[in-house]
């Protein structure tokens, strides 16, 4: 094994015997490009929606909810994609959150979720997933679209621009602390900080 | 006219005069009164859909027991097993935050009138009797008057 390591890696060092170096530098810049775009293209496929519903643990709970919702059917046609909120837009932040998707690939395998009374029992524990990725990143996916500084409060009701002229302006509260369960049905919300269901009632 | 319409000539018939019978019952249904306005065969276009009212100012009630209307849009707003959205402002423990009107201490009773750590069961789903407002038109005239006009007019 050692012996042929020794072998291949003499053979890596030696001078090219048959092909110019004019082959092999512009050869490689054209394969580079090629598998760079081949990986790009691979890793957009993975953003798609199609990808996305293309397993039913996504298509016959998430992505059913979403459809009545205002980010899947409104007066205007604009809609978010399940890749728009779940998946960073930066490429450095997309691939690491890419390279967390492979637990998600482990879950699809041994059926983590696989039937609706598996997915409602983890549903608290994905959404608290995606609640501290938003909170850590200040909500950075919802304002990919909703971008602050080019909101006009004038525009608002009363209620939501005090709401973002004060808590959301002083970057004390951030998107996802007032906006959970706007695109997905929520999980059992006792306990949730901002929720109150009241669950402290005795039953009569 | 070739044989297989000829064989079927008697049931042609038949059919015919079905038909003809039931327009005949047609004409008597149009002296109905209906809410529908069009004959049965014709699809009338709906109304087109009233925008809720989102001012958030809040409306006078017609009577003292009146459930306060909704002053806002509550589109998507979950009230469920799972979550109560009106609840996350209006409650009375996310009321100093959210600056919402507290819903009333009734909520907080059971219906013999004894106090609840929290809200009551019976009345959690908000919109059973609190409503938004829309820009339709009214369908039918009210000739409603409250009590303080019942009053002025009975002196």
């Amino acid at each position: 094994m050692i012996e042929k390591m020794k072998r291949y890696w003499s053979t890596a060092r030696r001078p090219s015997k048959h092909f110019s170096l004019g082959f092999l530098t512009l050869g490689g810049f054209a394969m580079g490009l090629f598998f760079w775009g081949a990986f790009n293209t691979a890793m957009e496929f993975t953003n798609t929606e199609a990808f996305c519903t293309g397993c039913h643990e996504m298509r016959n709970n998430v992505y059913e909810e979403l459809q009545y919702t205002i980010h899947f059917s409104n007066r205007s046609g604009v809609r978010a994609k399940c890749s728009d909120c779940h998946v960073p837009h930066e490429w450095t932040d997309k691939i690491a959150r890419k390279m967390q998707a492979s637990k998600e690939v482990w879950g699809k395998i041994f059926g983590t979720i696989n039937t609706r009374e598996k997915f409602l029992e983890k549903r608290l524990h994905l959404a608290q997933n995606e609640w501290t990725r938003l909170k850590a990143n200040d909500s950075l996916e919802c304002r990919n679209c909703h971008d602050f500084d080019y909101m006009d409060f004038t525009k608002q009701s009363q209620r939501a621009s005090n709401q973002h002229s004060t808590s959301l302006a002083s970057g004390d509260k951030t998107c996802i602390d007032c906006h959970k369960g706007i695109a997905h049905e929520l999980p059992d919300m006792s306990g949730v900080p901002g929720w109150d269901d009241g669950s402290n009632a005795s039953p009569h | 006219m070739n044989t297989l319409s000829m064989n079927f000539l008697p049931v042609m018939l038949v059919a015919a005069l079905i038909l003809a019978n039931g327009s005949l019952a047609d004409d008597e249904e149009q002296n109905i009164a209906t809410l529908r306005g069009a004959p049965i065969n014709v699809e009338v276009e709906p109304p087109k859909m009233a925008d809720v009212e989102n001012k958030d100012i809040k409306r006078a009630r017609n009577y003292p027991m009146q459930p306060p209307t909704i002053p806002h849009k509550v589109r998507d707003y979950r009230v469920d097993l799972n979550s109560n959205k009106c609840l996350s402002c209006h409650s009375r423990k996310q009321t100093a935050q959210s600056q919402a009107p507290m819903i009333s201490v009734t909520h907080y009773m059971d219906r013999e009138g004894n106090f609840l750590a929290d809200v009551s069961p019976r009345r959690y789903f908000c919109e059973q009797c609190h409503v938004v407002q829309t820009n339709a038109p009214a369908l039918v005239e009210s000739d409603f008057k409250d009590i303080d006009q019942l009053l002025r007019e009975a002196q």
